[in-house]
């Protein structure tokens, strides 16, 4: 295989293997800070248990976001020289001022929070554990802009053989990276309140502290049902963006291979890639399509014909990925909506059926995550920078195919152990449940 | 205002960010290969890893920003540098990456071999860190076997892995590990108490004496095997700086001899300091010198982002760096006791 082969695959699996860690961080830091919050405000020793049972499973999943985030900053130099080179002018002050705005206050503050309970006052941890979840929140924005720069580039121009920033505010207020931003945010949150139901009804089918849990179940349903509604709007906003800028992705999420206006949307399709049809369209919603991506009943759509194949990302797996991620999204908001209805009645925890069910829906927003990320970096090939730089002119020269076959290895034997132990321990302690005392802490920070 | 002002402030920043960096996990990658010879049972253990535990994260991210800076001010230095020395980078991400989870796991699970496997993780895992960072600091001091036209925009690297284990390379290996031993040790002294923090003291005194004859071999053959002291020659003011490295280092004896640790630490965080700024101001204005070839060095004139990008990242780092610095000081005050085997016994949170 070769190098940029290589490299994709190793950056793909870094980056997911990233990603499997990070949305947790971002929902469930925030959640833990409001719980600590109610906890402040009421005195309630319920929500003292609560963020400490629900934080330690942010923070086992934590570690495994930190050591992995620093694969990602290294790989850019690494395996894509020729990119960091060509576009490190714009792409490299995003990098940079994640790690001094957003990934000092998240990892001190974490610090503070984990071993500050018996050294400073309640008001201070509070503020603590805000300034974490609220940094790692800012890291995720950053970092997306970034990413957006390479889907949608804004504020370059091409000079002295590279792209160079001419407009930094145009970097910073890309829309299409703010849409990202939101989608993935609310993802994140709606993953952690899917873990938060899940952990609940496995306690609660064992009738194991009933109070605590279907307090954590209502709580998290709320936050799953709002998010899961907002990821499918900003995901449709997407769609209509995408339309617009990335016209070979758009086809390749719909299949779709004749221009044509007016387009419909067929509900069953699956798509022919050799002989450039889809083999199965059935169920067609009549001009459904166009009206999506550019509210306009009538609009032309840019099917994968108007394009040389050599330009086409590869539509069969970003076709299957975002039907599958959008079929989720769609079950998330049902689920979410269930458990609302369910869990403000008296009887839910004789549910057994449904809360099954919860716990069995712990993995979908997991791999609707991974999904994402699938669509939305496989249907920009064959490019790394749309429009400007292809992705088999950006990898490094000096490397050798060894070289990244080894570290491939490498990162997978070592990911896959460091995996196995992190799931391992989540899965122990969301078993082992809440501690049932924490008077140590209500007692000195009552002094505090 | 000229960009090269702007190169220089990028270029005295750099220097900065990695010099602060290894001061900072200087200790922690010290405390952390030595815990086993510290040590001598599992609470004490417990106790070592717990006063790094709050702390190691924040003083990692000065990596990740010394890392990001590079690719921000210096894109083609970044790239050159990260991608010619692939292999080292790997085995040190490895480490880096097994080191941050052994402190999260160890305490995880009750059970003595669990723990054993993580202790052996946290010694190889420190160990190799402070070694690679010396190797390639030896090296980029050294220059590196690369040829770049920048004109016909066109590089080549043909260095090996083996080629960096070069004398010169290992020497600053084996100084990089002898100071973040002394730096650990005197950390583990005055963040501990009673036997361990006398151990503490008592392994850097004993340390000492090699890292000074190391010091002492390192600057001498510095001259047959690099360029560093040209600067030196040209500007001879800029000798203070050595001299305060070796100065402080001096004083590291002198105050661990009259059990005064927390002096003695401090003055062994100038000198990792000083020997770092040594090194980078002999460097001036190269970021990496190539050693087969003048034309060919990797300069802050020919190898950093645009006028504009560097005024941004001035404007973002003369905010970020001091707030930054400002909180990391209040949080080195509110830790700033030290860690008893008590407080690790009774605390469910502790690591
Ligand atoms: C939308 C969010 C997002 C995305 C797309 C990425 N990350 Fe990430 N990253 C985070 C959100 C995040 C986070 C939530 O802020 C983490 C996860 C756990 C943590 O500690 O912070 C983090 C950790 C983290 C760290 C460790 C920081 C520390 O030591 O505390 C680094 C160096 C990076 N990331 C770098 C990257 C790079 C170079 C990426 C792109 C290829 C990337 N991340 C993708
Ligand atoms: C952490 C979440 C992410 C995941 C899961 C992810 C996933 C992927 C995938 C699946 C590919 C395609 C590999 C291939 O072509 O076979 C890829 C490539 C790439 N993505 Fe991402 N990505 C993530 C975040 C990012 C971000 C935030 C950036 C930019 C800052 C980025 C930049 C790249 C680059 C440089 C490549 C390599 C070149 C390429 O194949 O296009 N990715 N990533
Ligand atoms: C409800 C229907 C949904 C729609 C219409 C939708 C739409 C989209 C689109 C069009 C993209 C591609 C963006 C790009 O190419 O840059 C995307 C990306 C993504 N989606 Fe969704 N999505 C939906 C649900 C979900 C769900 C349920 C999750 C996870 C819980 C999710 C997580 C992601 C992630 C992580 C990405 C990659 C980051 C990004 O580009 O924003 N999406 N989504």
């Amino acid at each position: 295989m070769s190098v940029v082969t290589l490299s994709q695959l190793q950056f793909a699996a870094t980056g997911m293997f990233h990603w499997i860690f990070v949305p947790l961080t971002l929902g469930l830091s925030i959640m833990t800070a409001w719980m600590e919050t109610k906890y402040v405000t009421t005195g309630d020793e319920t929500w003292l248990r609560m963020t400490k049972f629900w934080g330690k499973l942010f923070l086992i999943n934590f570690a495994l976001g930190v050591v992995t985030g620093i694969t990602m900053e290294f790989q850019f130099g690494m395996n894509w020289s020729e990119y960091s080179r060509y576009v490190g002018d714009i792409f490299g002050a995003p990098l940079a001022i994640e790690a001094t705005l957003a990934f000092f206050l998240e990892s001190v503050f974490i610090g503070v929070w984990i071993f500050g309970w018996n050294k400073i006052s309640k008001k201070t941890h509070l503020v603590s554990i805000w300034l974490a979840s609220g940094a790692t929140n800012v890291s995720a924005l950053i970092i997306l802009l970034a990413n957006a720069w390479m889907q949608k580039p804004v504020g370059y121009v091409i000079r002295n053989g590279r792209a160079e920033m001419n407009d930094f505010m145009a970097v910073l207020t890309n829309d299409y990276g703010w849409i990202k931003f939101v989608h993935t945010l609310l993802s994140g949150y709606a993953l952690a309140a899917f873990l938060i139901m899940g952990v609940s009804a496995w306690h609660l089918l064992r009738k194991n502290e009933n109070d605590f849990f279907v307090r954590s179940f209502r709580m998290a349903a709320v936050w799953a049902f709002v998010a899961s509604i907002g990821v499918g709007i900003t995901g449709d906003m997407h769609a209509v963006e995408i339309a617009r800028v990335q016209p070979t992705k758009f086809a390749a999420m719909e299949s779709q291979w004749e221009t044509k206006r007016g387009v419909g949307m067929n509900l069953l399709l699956f798509p022919n890639v050799s002989r450039e049809c889809n083999s199965i369209e059935e169920i067609c919603v009549p001009n459904a399509l166009s009206l999506l991506a550019f509210h306009d009943p009538n609009a032309e759509i840019k099917g994968l014909k108007s394009f040389p194949p050599e330009l086409r990302p590869p539509v069969l797996p970003v076709y299957l990925s975002f039907r599958s991620m959008a079929g989720l999204g769609t079950l998330m908001i049902l689920l979410s909506l269930a458990g609302i209805i369910l869990s403000r009645r008296q009887r839910f925890i004789e549910y057994r059926t449904f809360l099954t069910l919860m716990v069995c829906a712990i993995p979908a927003p997991y791999l609707a995550e991974q999904l994402g990320w699938l669509v939305a970096e496989l249907g920009r090939q064959p490019w790394i920078v749309y429009g400007v730089l292809k992705t088999s002119d950006a990898v490094s020269k000096s490397i050798t195919s060894t070289q990244v076959i080894l570290s491939l290895i490498g990162f997978t034997v070592l990911y896959g152990m460091l995996g196995a132990i992190d799931i391992f321990l989540l899965v122990k302690y969301a078993k082992k449940g809440p501690d049932t005392d924490v008077s140590s802490i209500i007692n000195v920070q009552g002094r505090g | 205002m000229d960009i090269s002002v702007f190169q220089i402030t990028w270029f005295v920043l750099w220097g900065v960010l990695w010099a602060v960096y290894f001061m900072l996990d200087g200790f922690v990658l010290g405390t952390g290969f030595l815990a086993g010879f510290l040590a001598r049972n599992d609470t004490e253990k417990r106790v070592l890893i717990n006063a790094v535990g709050p702390v190691w994260d924040g003083n990692e991210v000065w990596l990740v920003t010394a890392g990001g800076a590079t690719f921000a001010a210096f894109p083609t230095t970044y790239a050159l540098m990260f991608s010619n020395l692939y292999s080292a980078l790997i085995l040190l991400l490895f480490a880096l990456i097994v080191r941050g989870v052994s402190f999260e796991f160890r305490g995880k699970i009750d059970n003595s071999t669990w723990k054993k496997a993580w202790d052996s993780a946290i010694i190889v895992s420190s160990f190799l860190p402070a070694l690679l960072f010396g190797v390639a600091f030896g090296n980029i001091f050294k220059g590196i076997p690369m040829r770049n036209d920048f004109a016909a925009i066109n590089f080549s690297y043909d260095g090996t892995l083996i080629g960096l284990l070069n004398p010169y390379g290992l020497l600053t290996g084996i100084l990089f590990v002898l100071l973040f031993a002394v730096h650990g040790s005197l950390y583990a002294a005055i963040k501990t108490t009673g036997d361990l923090s006398k151990r503490g003291a008592d392994l850097a005194n004993k340390l000492w004496l090699p890292l000074l004859v190391v010091a002492v071999a390192f600057l001498g053959y510095t001259y047959p095997a690099t360029k560093l002291y040209g600067n030196y020659l040209e500007t001879p003011v800029l000798l203070i700086i050595p001299l305060i490295a070796v100065g402080s280092l001096l004083l590291v004896k002198v105050f661990v001899s009259r059990g005064s640790c927390h002096k003695a630490f401090l003055f062994s965080c100038l000198t990792i300091l000083f020997v770092v700024f040594t090194g980078v101001t002999g460097l001036f204005p190269n970021l990496i010198p190539s050693n087969i070839d003048p034309a060919s060095n990797l300069t802050i004139f020919n190898s950093s982002s645009s006028l504009l990008t560097l005024k941004i990242m001035t404007v973002v780092a003369a905010i970020c760096v001091p707030t930054v610095i400002c909180y990391k000081i209040w949080v080195y005050r509110i830790f700033r006791a030290r860690v008893t085997n008590e407080d690790v016994l009774g605390d469910s949170e502790a690591y």
